[in-house]
């Protein structure tokens, strides 16, 4: 029996045990000097995990009667998040080092945070739901401060830390009241115990303090006060995990936690999460037309689009999280490129984050200026690049499920949002020709990384590469 | 006679004292991190409670996993505390303040 349920979350295990051996390995012979290596390794196996469980059959697997539930659903997750903290780690090697950043922690924390989002996006049960988001937090607090020696560093730390813990401390009180109140910690109990109309008192708190500590893993509004602060202040490739993997995983949880435990009661929960989604959308596309670093500029672009994928949830159905989890995907992949071009973006071996500096980068770098331009049309969601049919996707699951209003909002915000976006291509092609321009030339991994990120938005307005169906089987898993 | 309303209660007064604690505190970091403690252990009166009250071992299990994962935080909270003075040379509240959001 238990074998059975070990070799269910087998994946999760050779992460970890590989994590830990890592840590020991590396602390015993060459320390830092290690460091590349791991990265490189890490990244292999991530690869290699999301390879394995995206090739697994279609079946859906209980392991410790009812906590960890491996379906479509969690393997759709679980490859978009092994593929985007992999790709993440190769980009970060070349920067980490040049900075003298390379610590041969930051991989290992990387895999570990991985390992509990993997926990997080297969929970079925409250227990595990917890151990896996703490998991995840806990390493990501420590790699927000990765660069000890900086007040920036240091202090997103511990802004990320107390936000992240006061938000758990929510979660948690949520969810003891929906122990109390069910009777039982099985999500698959408490679906029994929480029916429309009927939803008592004790679970309906329970179920608003739970999606506030959520709404604060995705970063969500009025919960996202910690989000530009964290991302300005972390190392860029700190930065641009966060801005990845964990808001796949907490995603992935909060629609688990929606549909798996709560789906008897769509109608108490959809208007919340509609307003949720309102206000990223809009305080996003606003606040981020004042800003000039670009990294700031990402974390309002970033709760803008946590917004859009929150509209899917919002509309309640199996539609809706297929839509989603397209979105979500297709997110992750405009973010790597993006990213990969900002931690390109240095003036003498110094990292640049003004958007300023950008002045007439067209003129030297045309190349990868065009491939910027493409990510920003895409995040703008400008038809017909890959990013204007994600948005499409969540304005119809809105509009189907009666959230009109909704998918207007949402339009219009997108109108606001593409303010600053375009903003940046201003620069890039008409801005000012600066004398003290950026530096030439770059890493060539992470030239690819852009390169493979802008041709995916272009080429993938044909078919999408498929996403789309293995989103509509993960969507149909959870939703019944 | 002692119920289930009575720990709620008391669980419900730690858990809001704790989130005050984080918002009204405007001296030091250390009050945040008690004040974090305090809302993880209301949680816990509130499983115990529950968990007797119901008769259902799940909630006492939960409650060990809590205090585990809180002694974890508080851990990396204050390392991450250290580094920050090492920094700043001071822990006061209204020196978080380098980036302003």
């Amino acid at each position: 029996m238990i074998s059975a349920d070990l070799n269910i979350i087998l994946p999760e295990i050779v992460l970890a045990v590989f994590a830990m051996l890592a840590l020991v390995g590396a602390v015993y012979t060459g320390k830092d000097k290690v460091a590349p290596l791991l990265v490189w390794a890490s990244a292999a196996l991530m690869l290699l995990m999301a390879i394995w469980i995206g090739t697994t059959g279609a079946d859906t697997r209980i392991a410790f009667s009812g906590m960890f539930i491996d379906d479509a659903f969690s393997r759709f997750a679980k490859v978009v998040i092994l593929v985007s903290a992999a790709a993440v780690l190769l980009m970060s090697e070349g920067y980490m080092a040049r900075h003298k950043l390379l610590r041969f922690e930051y991989p290992v924390l990387v895999l570990l945070s991985v390992v509990g989002m993997m926990v997080m996006v297969s929970a079925g049960d409250l227990i595990s739901l917890y151990m896996g988001l703490e998991l995840h937090s806990l390493a990501l607090y420590v790699v927000a401060a990765l660069r000890r020696d900086s007040e920036r560093s240091t202090e997103a730390g511990l802004k990320y830390f107390v936000l992240g813990a006061l938000s758990s401390g929510l979660l948690l009180y949520g969810a003891s009241l929906t122990y109390g109140y069910a009777g039982t910690t099985l999500f698959s109990g408490v679906i029994a115990a929480a029916t429309e109309g009927h939803l008592s008192i004790g679970l309906l708190i329970g179920l608003v303090l739970m999606m506030s500590g959520l709404a604060f893993k995705v970063s969500a509004v009025p919960f996202h006060m910690w989000t530009p602060d964290v991302y300005e202040g972390s190392p860029t490739p700190v930065t641009a995990f966060f801005a990845t993997a964990p808001k796949v995983a907490a995603m992935g949880l909060f629609a688990r936690l929606l549909f798996d435990a709560f789906g008897g009661a769509v109608a108490d929960w959809s208007q919340v999460v509609a307003l949720l989604s309102l206000l990223s959308m809009f305080l996003g596309s606003v606040a981020a037309i004042g800003q000039r670093n670009i990294k700031r500029l990402m974390a309002y672009s970033s709760i803008t689009h946590m917004g859009y994928a929150l509209m899917g949830l919002a509309s309640g159905t199996e539609f809706g999280v297929q839509a989603m989890l397209v979105y979500m995907a297709i997110y992750v992949t405009m973010n790597v490129g993006t990213f990969a071009f900002i931690l390109s973006m240095s003036r003498d071996g110094q990292p640049v984050t003004d958007i300023g500096a950008l002045g007439m980068y067209s003129k030297k770098e045309p190349a990868r200026a065009l491939a910027m331009l493409v990510l920003l049309f895409s995040l703008a969601g400008v038809p017909p690049l890959v990013g204007f049919f994600g948005k499409l996707y969540v304005l119809q699951a809105a509009y189907a499920a009666g959230l009109a209003w909704l998918a207007v909002a949402g339009v219009i915000a997108s109108v606001i949002g593409a303010f600053y976006y375009l903003r940046i291509v201003f620069y890039m092609y008409f801005g000012d020709d600066r004398s003290d321009d950026l530096d030439a030339g770059g890493s060539p991994v992470l030239w690819g990384f852009l390169v493979l990120s802008a041709v995916l938005m272009v080429a993938g307005v044909v078919n999408l590469f498929g996403v789309e169906g293995a989103a509509a089987a993960a969507a149909a898993t959870l939703v019944n | 006679m002692i119920g289930l309303e009575h720990y709620l209660t008391v669980a419900a007064v730690l858990f809001v004292t704790g989130i005050f604690g984080i918002f009204l505190n405007r001296k030091n970091v250390i009050i945040l991190l008690m004040s974090i403690e305090l809302i993880l252990l209301s949680v816990n009166i509130n499983f115990v409670a529950f968990s007797s009250y119901l008769g259902d071992l799940a909630g006492q299990v939960f409650t060990l996993f809590v205090l585990t994962v809180a002694a974890a935080e508080a851990a990396i909270g204050l390392a991450i505390l250290v580094c920050f003075f090492r920094n700043r040379g001071s822990i006061a509240v209204e020196d978080v303040n380098v980036m302003k959001g």
